[in-house]
């Protein structure tokens, strides 16, 4: 009788995972994106009005931009959203990817404690105020994490003839922007971020870091979409994915970017209209 | 104090008053939990009765093995199911990674030990003439077994409870192997580690006690289960 109850149970929870999982008859484009365009909520702004204008749904993966290129890489997803030009020339380059365009731009910005203990607030020179970081050896965090954000700040480090900083004062965390500023926050540290992610944060009460330096020309942060390769990986839903480009990219897309707010704040400047794909 | 309560009633709030979010995070959990859960008991439950009844050579290396596997870390489970499922790892033409199914395969393997030691101790601890007995009255092999089965049932669905509790927490094989797709793949504690990083803090700890709340109502239903005969 128990032997004959419990087969019974067994069936009947096999029936019901079997039957009633998550409704995925729609086709679903993977995204790797970086952790500032899911993190900001720009990503649910934008991806239900695709989803609703191609009958698709997205998988954003949100990662920094390295591992993002490297999912491309291995062909694991379909499409990636990131920034760093440098690598994603790189990415094309080598034939991962193809129809690479702008998107939209952001600025960095170096977030810091509002007690200011290395006396950089207001700096406009951002490779003089790291320097001056590191001579006070004020507590930095760094991403760590391979992400776009921590490429351009080595950058920065080499610019300023440091190399790659070590010490007690600099701390590389490898997690996301969320929780660096949020770790850089309870610590007192200063730590390169992305505006977008900044805004989010702080206007949501999330952070007390202040901005310590922006402006500098240095510090602009573009963001490119590229497909991944149908050649190299013939898998791929290349046509969903380029359906994805040019939506990002078409006036609809790109007024959408622009018209996404945080605390009054625009966190993304479209870009599309100026640079042709290659 | 303050920072905590009004983190954790804003977020019990948002929580229960139907954030679909939520609710798609609580049964995707749900859903590839119970499913490595069951795998893992029908293959680690039968390894777990081989290993406490029947004497064959490399017995001891196997038990040995098990035990080991025990303390498997999730994180290393995630990186070799990712690397086996990766478009360019031996089974990527089956597409699953990012997906629930490489989930559940990587929680299984997190499962399996789980069900395989602890069933193998609770039917160890059943008096070896409830087998003898059955078999000497002519029950077939598969008989006995059931026999034994029920004698060691408290232990068996503890082990199985100890399965279901162990893969419903984790969230190193649910990230690296799910990706954290919203509304897809997004299980309760990869969740709550994005809330996290998002500085919601009293989000994720909602998250966190719907989480117990599963753990507990799944634990009270297998009692139920128990006490039913």
């Amino acid at each position: 009788m128990r032997m004959r109850r419990l087969a019974g149970f067994a069936l009947s929870l096999a029936l019901v995972l079997a039957g009633a999982g998550p409704a995925s008859a729609a086709e679903r484009l993977k995204l790797a994106t970086t952790t500032s365009t899911a993190n900001s909520g720009l990503l649910k702004y934008l991806h239900p009005v695709f989803e609703k204008k191609y009958g698709a749904a997205i998988g954003t993966i949100a990662v920094g931009t390295g591992q993002a290129l490297r999912l491309g890489r291995n062909g694991d997803v379909d499409v990636v959203l990131v920034h760093a030009r440098a690598a994603e020339d790189k990415f094309v380059a080598d034939g991962h990817g193809v129809n690479r365009r702008d998107v939209m731009y952001n600025d960095y910005i170096v977030a810091g404690p509002k007690k200011d203990p290395a006396g950089v607030r207001g700096m406009r020179d951002a490779v003089a105020a790291l320097k001056k970081v590191a001579e006070k050896k004020a507590p930095w965090f760094s991403r760590g994490d391979d992400s776009g954000t921590h490429k351009m700040e080595l950058q920065l480090w080499k610019e300023a003839g440091l190399g790659k900083p070590s010490g007690g004062w600099y701390r590389a965390l490898g997690q996301g922007m969320g929780n660096t500023l949020i770790a850089a926050d309870e610590k007192g540290a200063y730590t390169l971020a992305d505006r977008g992610t900044y805004i989010a944060l702080s206007s949501a009460k999330k952070i007390g870091l202040g901005i310590a330096i922006e402006g500098d020309k240095k510090l602009f942060n573009p963001y490119g979409v590229i497909a991944v390769s149908p050649k190299k990986h013939p898998h791929v839903k290349h046509e969903l994915a380029m359906k994805y480009v040019n939506f990002l990219v078409s006036p609809e897309g790109q007024k959408l970017i622009g018209s996404f707010q945080k605390g009054g704040k625009v966190l993304f400047f479209p870009s599309a209209g100026g640079a042709a794909g290659n | 104090m303050e920072f905590l309560l009004e983190g954790f009633s804003e977020g019990l709030r948002r929580a229960l008053t139907g954030d679909p979010e939520v609710w798609q995070a609580a049964w995707v959990t749900v859903e590839v939990s119970l499913w490595a859960t069951l795998l893992a008991t029908l293959l680690g439950l039968p390894a777990g009765y081989l290993l406490a009844v029947a004497r064959f050579r490399g017995r001891g290396f196997a038990l040995g093995l098990f035990q080991s596997l025990l303390g498997l870390p999730t994180v290393v489970i995630g990186l070799l199911v990712y690397g086996f499922l990766s478009r360019r790892g031996p089974l990527g033409e089956a597409a699953l990674l990012f997906s629930p199914p490489a989930i559940v395969i990587g929680l299984t393997i997190l499962a399996f030990p789980i069900a395989a030691v602890y069933g193998m101790a609770s039917v160890a601890a059943v008096d070896a003439r409830a087998r003898e007995t059955a078999l000497t009255l002519g029950a077939s092999p598969g008989r006995a077994a059931w026999a034994v089965f029920r004698e060691a049932r408290f232990g068996l669905v503890a082990a199985v409870l100890g399965a279901f509790g162990r893969v419903s927490s984790e969230v190193g094989i649910a990230m690296m192997l799910g990706g954290n797709i919203e509304g897809y793949t997004r299980t309760l504690t990869t969740a709550i580690a994005l809330e996290s990083m998002k500085g919601e803090f009293g989000f994720g700890v909602a998250l966190g006690t719907i989480l117990m709340a599963i753990v507990i109502a799944v634990s009270f239903a297998a009692r139920a289960l128990q006490r039913s005969s």
